[in-house]
């Protein structure tokens, strides 16, 4: 496997966004969700390093919006926390 | 967060080990001898019988808390043990323990700074909530850091290394540590550097780990039974409890009188073996503890571990009452809503009817039957009467009367089931959730549950001996729930694959297909006949008026069909030709149904259909479960209706063909012969042309196939010319309802080729398959193809390796069932407690996410079609109506049985012909 090979523009990995700081309130707000109760994704995952490579550092307790294609409904929105791991 | 209606809610549960003290202050008495009973039968005081550990004699009183059997808990006695000895269950601990600890200070062989690391990361964990699998992580990798250093940061001693020689002995460098040694060392290590490892001191030191002092059981643990013959038999925890004593005593004995080490020591090892069987007796590297008879005892492990263990039989599956099991049968009769319960049945499940004023004179006639009403028609009866102040009086013949006399509202009278009860309908394997539905009751004669066809496929059943369970519900809650979310009616369509599993199967389709094929019509008396079981009042005008009035098979299923239906579609018997002629199909295969009434095509598999039936997809999705219910009972009647008035059978004279067509079959099977030896000859010569990708040798085979399978499908064809609709055998194929036209062509035709590993067979001796063959013989007889058909018979070589594909699909089916059984077991466990939250959400127990919209799209997939959310064709055909041609140039969707594919290796994709009958192999379902 090469270096370059980024697998945010592999066809069957959906969108990956970190959520920016301003918006996680709003966000969590919106779906009357605590932090805790979201799904977690670990800093380790590959989308997560490859993220926090282009788009700079991806921290412990932000909260990452995945956008995925779907053939029933268009699009789907998910969120995860980042934790460690 | 208050919750109503919940006075104590858990918090949070918390594991802790026994240390030795408290096993002490626990326990009721201490247990100092072996013997059980005196001589008289009496429990001897600190023996294993002791009175203070509890009552099982009815009558006695417990010494203790001074109560009666079923009120007294049973306490808990303790062993003090001579030496101390590990507790098999903890050994991983105690390994982890003493390899990342020093072997002189006791201190965490991590610096002060790693240790902090740690603890701060073990913090920021548990502020995010992390579960216990985090922490367990966490807690391992401090310890393999610590493990992995040789000196002592602390008093800079240098570690030896500790292995565990299973089950219990540790060693350092060879040399044999007690669980004395053991214990010292665990005690040595200081409180603080246990929270690193993920330890909580407070209520779990180490050293708790290796015993000094042994909790026994309470006796209503262990009972003992009182056999027969007035001998007292004993539980296997007692008896090992027993062999602990002993060996307790002895090795105390024997060191206090001060004998030689070597014997102490063979004592202590055999106390650690009897403590070890005690917990497990499944430890390996040891041989279990057994029963003077052989038996190999049950100890506290195997109490729990296991199907047959206290978790799964007793936890997760409990019995239960108001339940029956019995055989099934069938019966077309029958709604699919029903379902027929014997008599006897009937009358040992009972309903709770709660008296009031308005019952009470009912009430009080069923009660006056007792318990079994004679007479020729079946009246319920009453089991017990429950009093208004709890008694439960047991009805008999004798006092049935004078029980009725007192009967006032308040009682409760458990009656017999009556028709129309609602109760639950279940067959195992239950993989899905129409594996349990709810029925309404018909009491019926003889002794079998009876229920209509089309509810077959959901619960997986045939008649070849199977049997389902009954419940019958005890509350007005429980059957108004059942009712409304559990009826059959209400599982037509199925979230499996948002079409119906309930509908036609076998000779209900090949009945639908005879009312309807073609030009199919029934005289007067006929149609009476058919549509009077449908309950269908009035006779439409006839089609044929003279000579004889005649009505057709299509106007009489018209007549069950909602005045306002359109569809088009294709049946099952369409041969996909390349250019539909639609309404004027030869084959009558193009379903045209206006305003209810059947135009044109023939009413088979791809209508009526379990799996696959467009009607009644569209009736239960348009018209509502009620509406689709009546439909599929009517249809059940008078496709019965049509195949009794015609007459089907089948037999093995349908596979007969000509004689002429069978040197055809030979001849097309020398060809195929001598070309296969012709691609060996190539080969040998090595003129054979490589495919790309590809060995010779594999190229060879492929070639081989090839021809094989050609010459397999020529036989099939052959034998088709003579197999035309006028052959029972062939409606069944063609209209879906048995067999495959390829099951058919290899009766008559030729088997084909035999395959294992979907190779062609290769092995058995030295190169070659059967010692009658030549040692690397290539050729088509030596390698598995079968040129007869299963109606000429086969060659003892040929049968031999028809059973070896045959052993092969049976160990398949084998493996796949306990393979997915297992898959099943561990789905449910992780799935079992998600719900769908008023927000669409999807939450587990702890609240959290697992999805923001249930299944991502909201889709409730069995109102889906076919998966999508909207039926864009019948949108088209509704809106457009017959002028949407549009219809007819977009592509059927190709509606796949959701069965298993039973790919064959000879058909190549393009030439594939439907072979989905998976169930049609040699040696047949079990049961
Ligand atoms: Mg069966
Ligand atoms: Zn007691
Ligand atoms: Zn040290
Ligand atoms: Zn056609």
């Amino acid at each position: 496997m090469t270096e370059e090979f980024n697998v945010l523009e592999h066809e069957l990995v959906p969108e990956h966004h970190i959520l920016p700081k301003k918006e996680v309130a709003k966000v969590l707000k919106e779906l009357n969700l605590g932090k805790d109760q979201l799904p977690k994704i670990r800093l380790s995952d590959p989308c997560i390093r490859a993220l926090d490579a282009i788009g700079g550092p991806v921290e412990e307790g932000m909260i990452i919006k995945i956008v995925r294609r779907s053939d029933t409904s268009g699009m789907s929105v998910c969120y995860r926390l980042v934790v460690r791991g | 967060m208050m919750v109503t209606g919940v006075t104590k809610r858990i918090s949070a549960i918390r594991f802790a080990m026994l240390s030795p003290e408290e096993i002490r202050k626990m326990s009721a008495t201490k247990v100092i001898t072996a013997d059980t009973y005196d001589d008289d039968g009496f429990p001897i005081d600190m023996g294993l019988m002791d009175p203070h550990l509890g009552v099982i004699e009815p009558g006695l009183r417990c010494k203790t808390c001074g109560k009666k059997v079923d009120e007294c808990p049973g306490h808990f006695g303790h062993i003090d043990l001579a030496m101390p000895v590990i507790h098999v269950g903890y050994v991983k601990e105690i390994k982890k323990l003493l390899q990342s600890t020093c072997r002189s200070c006791g201190r965490l062989l991590l610096t002060k700074d790693q240790a902090q690391e740690y603890v701060s990361q073990r913090d920021r964990m548990e502020e995010l909530t992390g579960d216990s699998f985090e922490s367990s992580h966490i807690s391992a990798e401090s310890a393999k850091d610590a493990s992995s250093r040789t000196m002592c940061p602390h008093c800079n001693a240098v570690q030896l290394k500790i292995t565990l020689d299973k089950p219990t002995t540790f060693r350092e460098e060879g040399h044999k540590l007690t669980p004395k040694e053991v214990r010292e060392r665990l005690e040595r290590v200081p409180d603080g550097d246990l929270i690193v490892l993920g330890i909580a001191p407070s209520v779990c030191r180490p050293e708790w780990m290796v015993l000094t002092a042994l909790p026994v059981p309470p006796v209503t643990v262990r009972p003992s039974i009182t056999l027969d013959s007035g001998d007292r038999s004993e539980d296997d925890v007692t008896h090992k409890l027993v062999d602990v004593l002993r060996i307790n005593q002895r090795l105390r004995e024997n060191r206090d009188a001060g004998a030689p080490q070597l014997i102490v020591e063979d004592l202590w090892e055999l106390l650690q073996y009897h403590v070890t069987t005690y917990f497990d007796n499944q430890t390996s590297g040891i041989p279990p503890a057994r029963h003077r008879s052989g038996r190999p005892l049950k100890t506290l492990v195997q109490r729990l571990k296991g199907k047959e263990g206290r978790f799964r039989s007793n936890l997760s599956g409990k019995r239960v009452n108001f339940s029956a099991r019995t055989v099934i049968s069938p019966d077309p009769m029958l709604s699919i809503n029903e379902v027929g319960v014997p008599i006897a049945a009937a009358r040992e499940l009972t309903v709770p009817i709660r008296v009031t004023e308005r019952n009470l004179a009912i009430a009080k006639e069923m009660c006056a039957r007792g318990p079994a009403p004679e007479g020729p028609v079946y009246k319920p009866g009453v089991n017990y009467v429950i009093r208004t102040d709890g008694r439960r009086i047991k009805i008999t013949d004798k006092n049935a009367e004078t029980v009725a006399e007192v009967v006032e509202p308040g009682y409760v009278v458990e009656r017999h089931l009556l028709d129309g009860d609602i109760v639950l309908f279940n067959r195992q394997p239950s993989l899905h959730r129409m594996s349990i539905m709810a029925h309404e009751v018909r009491v019926m004669p003889y002794k079998t549950f009876r229920f209509n066809l089309c509810v077959c496929p959901p619960y997986n059943a045939d008649f070849d001996g199977d049997e389902m369970n009954l419940h019958a519900l005890q509350s007005e809650e429980a059957r108004a729930e059942a009712k409304v979310l559990m009826r059959v009616q209400e599982h037509i369509l199925s979230p499996r694959f948002g079409g119906p599993v309930i509908g036609a199967i076998h000779d209900h389709i090949t009945g639908s297909f005879i009312l309807t094929h073609k030009n199919s019509s029934f005289t007067r008396e006929e149609t009476m006949k058919i549509l009077e079981k449908a309950g269908v009042a009035s006779l439409p005008k006839p089609a044929v008026k003279s000579p004889v009035e005649r009505w057709t098979g299509k106007q009489l299923f018209s007549m069950i069909l909602p005045t306002d239906l359109h569809m088009t579609f294709k049946s099952s018997i369409c041969q996909k030709c390349n250019e539909c002629m639609k309404e004027k199909c030869e084959n009558d295969a193009f379903v045209v149904i206006r305003n209810g009434q059947l135009i044109s095509g023939t009413i088979d598999e791809k209508a009526l259909g379990a799996f696959k039936g467009r009607v009644l997809d569209k009736l239960s999705r348009d018209y509502g479960s009620d509406a689709s219910r009546a439909f599929i009972d009517k249809a059940t009647k008078i496709a019965v209706g049509a195949i009794t008035i015609r007459g089907f059978t089948t037999g093995i004279d349908d596979e007969d063909i000509p004689n002429q067509a069978k040197r055809e079959i030979d001849d097309a099977m020398v060809q195929a012969r001598l070309k296969v030896e012709e691609h060996i000859k190539a080969y040998r010569n090595g003129e054979l042309e490589q495919m790309p990708g590809r060995s010779l040798e594999e190229t060879l085979e492929v070639e081989i196939m090839k021809v094989l399978g050609k010459a397999r499908d020529t036989a099939g064809q052959i034998a088709g010319r003579h197999l035309g609709l006028e052959n029972s055998a062939v409606i069944m194929a063609r209209c879906g309802a048995r067999g495959s036209m390829l099951n058919l062509s290899q009766m008559a035709g030729a088997i084909g080729q035999q395959a294992v590993r979907g190779e062609r067979l290769s092995r058995g001796y030295w190169n070659r398959t059967l010692p009658h063959f030549k040692q690397g013989d290539l050729g088509s007889q030596a390698r598995g193809f079968i040129k007869n058909s299963y109606k000429s018979g086969l060659t003892p070589t040929e049968y031999f390796f028809h059973s070896m594909g045959g052993r092969e699909g049976l160990v398949d089916t084998a493996v796949r069932t306990s393979r997915s059984g297992y898959m099943q077991r561990r789905l449910i466990n992780a799935l079992e407690d998600l719900k769908v939250m008023q927000d669409g959400t999807v939450r587990n127990t702890a609240d959290t996410i697992i999805q923001f919209l249930y299944g991502e799209d909201n889709i409730d997939p069995a109102r889906s079609v076919q998966g999508d959310p909207v039926d864009v064709d019948d949108v088209l055909l509704t809106v457009l109506g017959d002028k949407g041609e549009l219809i007819a140039q977009i592509q059927e969707k190709g509606v796949v049985s959701y069965g298993i594919q039973d790919r064959d290796m000879l058909e190549t994709p393009e030439e594939s012909e439907a072979g989905d009958d998976s169930d049609f192999d040699i040696g047949g379902e079990g049961e």
